[in-house]
């Protein structure tokens, strides 16, 4: 199985990018999923990342896109909560790439 | 939507845990809800365990996944039916359920509460009223 390496450890991923132990992820190891997606991560970028994850603490379950926007539209304003600028942020995705560099599963309902 | 919307009831009858029925109702809600259908959920007979709050699955290995019912109201779901007598039955009431809640976006975002207690015979009619009803 592919790996990423952060810092001269491997952390296994999926077919698709996404990491296979949740636990393992870490700030470091986002800095080397979001390069391998060609995403330079700015303090936007973080905020998405960090609200998903914390919307995964709380819920248990990565949001579909639709209900991300709506939800960052809510704590971090329309500036950043709609979908012209998220996609500019996460070309491939906002809620497929901000999860895979917050080191969740895939959104349920993706395919 | 130039397509007519539909009435989806998803019903549950199953424990939690023990079977995969109860994950699989609630992935499958969350995903149907995508489709600007009109979703609704009914909890009767052992399915209103899924909905107990204090859920802790540390000894079965698997994930709690109680929490996500709280996330339904983002995905528009806001209507869980519980039947009374199977609360009942189970010496439960609706102390022993989890509070969730949804915004009304037409009530200026008030929090209210998605869980509706039904008897048996509205809960008859509430199926009644359904256009697809799917059954786990």
């Amino acid at each position: 199985m592919a790996a990423y390496d952060v810092n001269g450890s491997a952390v296994e991923h999926d077919e698709e990018g996404y990491i296979t132990n949740l636990s393992e992820w870490s700030k470091d190891l986002a800095d080397v999923i979001a390069a391998a997606e060609e995403v330079n991560m700015t303090d936007e970028h973080w905020a998405v990342v960090n609200f998903l994850r914390d919307y995964y603490e709380e819920y248990q379950i990565a949001p579909a896109v639709r209900v991300l926007i709506k939800a960052i539209k809510k704590s971090l304003g329309p500036d950043v909560g709609n979908n012209k600028y998220m996609y500019e942020l996460f070309p491939y995705g906002p809620a497929k790439q901000a999860c895979k560099i917050a080191g969740l599963p895939k959104p349920t309902g993706c395919v | 939507m130039s397509e007519q919307v539909k009435k989806f009831l998803y019903v549950n009858r199953k424990a939690p845990y023990g079977t995969i029925y109860a994950q699989e109702s609630l992935e499958v809600v969350l995903i149907g809800a995508a489709f600007d259908q009109d979703v609704s959920m009914a909890f009767l007979d052992d399915g209103v365990f899924q909905l107990t709050k204090g859920q802790d699955t540390k000894g079965i290995g698997l994930k709690n996944f109680s929490a996500t019912f709280r996330a339904l109201g983002d995905y528009e779901v806001t209507k869980l039916y519980v039947e009374k007598e199977s609360l009942d039955e189970r010496g439960l009431t609706l102390d022993d359920l989890q509070n969730i809640e949804y915004e009304d976006e037409d009530d200026d975002y008030a929090e209210k509460p998605s869980i509706r207690l039904v008897s048996r015979a509205e809960m008859a009619d509430v199926m009644a009223e359904q256009d697809v009803v799917l059954s786990f």
